[in-house]
């Protein structure tokens, strides 16, 4: 029996506030003006697309006490800017990422149940947690999670979530002028929660939703992480985008689904991935290299050297070898708000020691050692290297599709679109047309049942 | 007639299927359209074809209610709305000139998020954001948070001590909110961003400032994560009936809505609220009237309207607002007489949609151009094309640039 043609499911990433994004590249525009936001989504629409993503951070991010200057800075609020998006696509799903620490389930249940009715049902949710006080440093609810409740209160948050929106059918308004009911049930909308995160009862206030509830992403990656996204998801923003490190993901985390009622075309795997486009393998080569040393200036070198030795290294000449002692090994970093510095301090030591291996076997620099450690798994190559490779990564299973993210903004996505997404058409494995209207009908995930967002979460539990 | 220096400002208040509870029931209304993008955006649209200042958009975290104090269970009105910000943010791309004022809640949610939200609808429009703030004083709303306990509260016991000064810190709360929400907006300065490749540094984070603000209800350590919006700082609203929310209009928004009932009352209202903004050393705050309105070309049609939607919705109408049925000529003879007691616009809510809108645009428009009262276009592009510039404010200087100058100066001095 042969194993049937997955179909490729591609999505746009707006590039984030981290050095992935070349701000200094001349072609970059603003990343705050809405006419970046409307050519990056309209470019992702011509290109049929799935959805575009919006990552999210609520803090901006510090070193050595100070706001960190080297990346782009500042970004718009993720549900206005995609409400505002619904008016300028068609078909394009709008996924925003939206933390479930320093929110309220009715606010946030609202405005996603608000945002799918405004763009005709193409919302989602990245569901993401946080626990740190750095951040909450910034609401009124403050950073007062404990670490090992994150999943438990974010787990609660979805659920709850879901239990608004499903706590009307979709069938109370009749708005029937001549009898002059508006609704056919004097309590729409009625919910109570209660447990040790939340205590709420009364009304949801929004009618549901053309989707019935967002499509909910997730990221987590622990064996914790794995088992919510299994149990609640409708897909991952993984982070494995090699080959045999997204096959070992996509075996691992579809095989989860069986236990939580679930069949395997029920949740996509997504990772991220960055591309570097050339008119032969050969030039994108050399422009991938250069967008690297871009990507990791001297500047951005040395500020990630400090985040792994934990110390400022004022005088630090990056060109030369990486420091000879250690690391300072502290509950207090130097580096706050970034989810990466965590990964430097689980065992500082030991991969300061990693990375001087690779700098004596490679005779690297300071800065070459950060360009290699720290780059992230590219399609690098000719449009038809790169089509091939993305249709062999879905059809062996690696993932259902990819969240590609361009280093440029936001003309960054053209080149894809106008080059390889052709070629994956002639393929037969990506649509020529939406061929449907919600974001739901893009993923190939079927219409819920009413109740169906109580139910897609309710393994959570 | 009236010197042309003297413009009047006009908006509109948009509610469902308008304001009066059997609006919804009219041949004209589109009740199964009230939470589709379309019906939102027509209506803006219709209201920037009049010319208007701007549309206020209605929101409450909680089901709509004709009991100012608890949830009703009636099936025969209007329940249910979309986030007003999102709405506004959705018609915001399909408008060019029209100020958009969302409402928003200050009890129950955080001053960050809204204060991106709003600097995000500011980027979107081109400078055309605002935002009208509000207390939420149900004990059922907060029930949805189940972060504080609200007492029950009813118009007998509105006069009680204890419920007065919950009322009041509602109002702390709404001020130390708006006090946030402008630190925020002026934690970037203008050109803090800086993209110097030579440095490798795209922000000069001098530039940037924590707004460390403590209060009693909330802590918020800043900067934004979003830079400084277009107008610097997008327009505050707030409507008032009494001397504490007047305070909130005088101390900290740009345009306050009041709910005169008549001229003389009108002048009261301006005078107490002109005499605590001159305590606070403010000036540039708008006082609108809100008027809800019937309009029809006679004015007999407008009263039998008024009458046959009572009928409807079994009782007769009543608001908070003056309410008016007859001819826009009548109605700006009205307007135009208000003003002059010390109101500088009018927030107009339309008993039904979209027919009385229509007459505020095609009828109560021209009527006011004919009389010098009411721009005839809007101006061009630029500042002038701003809501702050539409309402005739300046571009704000940035209260940390201020400091930072004030600081030098006093640097300078010492010496």
């Amino acid at each position: 029996m042969t194993k049937p043609i997955k179909q490729i499911h591609l999505a746009a990433h707006f590039p984030g506030v981290n050095n992935t994004t070349v701000w200094s590249d001349p072609a970059a525009g603003s990343h705050i003006e809405f006419d970046s936001f409307r050519r990056f989504a309209q470019t992702a629409e011509r290109g049929k697309f799935d959805f575009m993503f919006l990552a999210e951070g609520l803090r901006l991010r510090e070193q050595n006490g100070q706001i960190y200057d080297l990346d782009v800075v500042g970004r718009p609020d993720t549900f206005t800017v995609l409400a505002a998006l619904a008016a300028v696509t068609e078909h394009l799903g709008l996924t925003g990422t939206i933390n479930s620490t320093f929110n309220e389930p009715y606010e946030v249940a609202r405005q996603f149940a608000s945002l799918d009715h405004l763009s005709g049902g193409r919302a989602a949710w990245n569901v993401v947690t946080s626990w740190d006080a750095f951040t909450g440093e910034n609401f009124r609810r403050g950073g007062y999670l404990a670490q090992g409740d994150r999943y438990e209160r974010a787990r609660t948050f979805l659920r709850t979530a879901g239990e608004l929106w499903d706590s009307w059918q979709g069938d109370e308004v009749v708005a029937d002028k001549s009898s002059g009911r508006f609704l056919d049930t004097p309590a729409p909308g009625a919910f109570e929660h209660h447990d040790r995160f939340f205590d709420i009862a009364g009304q949801f206030n929004v009618p549901r939703s053309p989707q019935g509830r967002p499509v909910i992403f997730q990221a987590g990656d622990s064996d914790e992480g794995r088992d919510f996204a299994a149990a609640s998801a409708d897909a991952i923003f993984s982070r494995y985008s090699t080959l045999k490190d997204g096959q070992a993901f996509y075996t691992d985390v579809k095989g989860r689904l069986a236990k939580f009622g679930r069949t395997r075309d029920e949740l996509l795997i997504l990772p991220a991935a960055t591309f570097v486009l050339g008119d032969t393998d050969a030039e994108a080569a050399d422009t991938a290299h250069e967008v690297r040393r871009a990507q990791v200036s001297p500047q951005t070198a040395l500020r990630f050297i400090e985040q792994l030795w934990n110390r400022e290294l004022p005088d630090f000449d990056v060109d030369g070898p990486l420091p000879a002692f250690d690391p300072v090994v502290s509950e207090n970093l130097v580096s706050q708000g970034r989810a990466s510095v965590r990964q430097f301090a689980k065992d500082p030591v030991a991969l300061a020691n990693e990375w001087r291996a690779r700098a004596e076997a490679g005779h690297l620099s300071a800065r070459e050692v950060v360009i290699e450690v720290t780059g992230r798994q590219s399609f690098i190559g000719s449009p038809e290297t790169i089509a091939r490779t993305i249709n062999d990564f879905v059809q062996a299973d690696a993932s259902d599709g990819f969240i590609l993210v361009p280093h440029i903004t936001p003309a960054g996505l053209d080149p894809f679109v106008d080059k390889v997404v052709p070629l994956l058409q002639e393929l037969g494995t990506f649509r020529a047309d939406y061929t449907g209207t919600t974001l739901r009908d893009h993923l190939g995930l079927a219409p819920l049942a009413r109740q169906g967002g109580a139910a897609a979460v309710r393994a959570a539990s | 007639m009236r010197a042309a220096t003297n413009p009047l400002h006009l908006a509109v208040a948009l509610d469902g299927a308008g304001w009066h509870p059997a609006a919804w029931r009219e041949p004209d209304a589109q009740p199964d359209r009230l939470f589709t993008p379309a019906y939102w955006v027509d209506l803006a649209q219709r209201a920037e074809r009049g010319l208007l200042d701007f549309i206020t958009i209605e929101d409450g975290l909680d089901l709509q209610s004709d009991d100012h104090f608890r949830r009703d269970q009636r099936t025969d009105r209007v329940r249910g709305r979309l986030d007003a910000v999102l709405i506004a943010a959705r018609v915001g791309p399909a408008t060019r000139h029209i100020g958009l004022v969302p409402t928003a809640i200050t009890t129950h949610t955080e001053p960050f998020h809204l204060s991106k939200a709003i600097a995000t609808l500011d980027y979107v429009t081109d400078g055309r954001a605002g935002v009208r703030v509000q207390v939420a004083g149900r004990a059922d709303t907060a029930a949805h948070f189940g972060r504080r306990d609200i007492g029950e509260l009813s118009i007998d016991r509105f006069s009680d001590p204890d419920v007065q000064r919950l009322v009041s810190e509602h109002f702390d709360e709404a001020a130390d909110y708006v006090e946030v929400l402008r630190r925020l907006w002026d934690s970037w300065e203008d050109d803090a961003e800086i993209r110097d490749v030579a440095t490798g540094r795209f922000i000069d984070h001098e530039k940037l400032h924590y707004i460390d603000f403590a209060g009693r209800w909330f802590s918020v350590k800043g900067p934004s994560i979003t830079p400084r919006p277009p107008q610097g700082q997008p327009v505050v609203a707030a409507l008032g009936h009494a001397s504490v929310p007047y305070q909130l209009i005088a101390r900290s928004a740009d345009v306050g809505f009041v709910t005169p009932r008549d001229r003389a009352h009108a002048a009261e209202i301006a005078a107490e609220i002109r005499a605590e903004q001159a305590k606070a050393g403010r000036d540039g705050v708008h006082l609108f009237g809100d008027v809800v309105v019937f309009l029809d070309d006679a004015a007999a049609t407008a009263r039998d309207r008024r009458q046959r939607l009572d009928e409807r919705a079994g009782a007769e109408f009543s608001s908070d607002a003056h309410i008016f049925a007859g001819t826009p000529a009548e109605l700006a003879d009205l307007l135009l007489d208000w003003q002059a007691a010390g109101l500088t616009g009018f927030r107009l809510r339309p008993a039904t949609l979209p027919h009385d809108l229509a007459q505020v645009t095609d009828a109560l428009v021209p009527e006011l151009q004919r009389r010098g009262a009411f721009r005839a276009a809007y101006p061009a592009a630029g500042w002038q094309g701003t809501l702050r510039g539409l309402v005739g404010l300046s571009r704000p200087t940035n209260h940390y640039s201020r400091e930072l100058v004030r600081q030098a100066t006093e640097g300078e001095r010492s010496q």
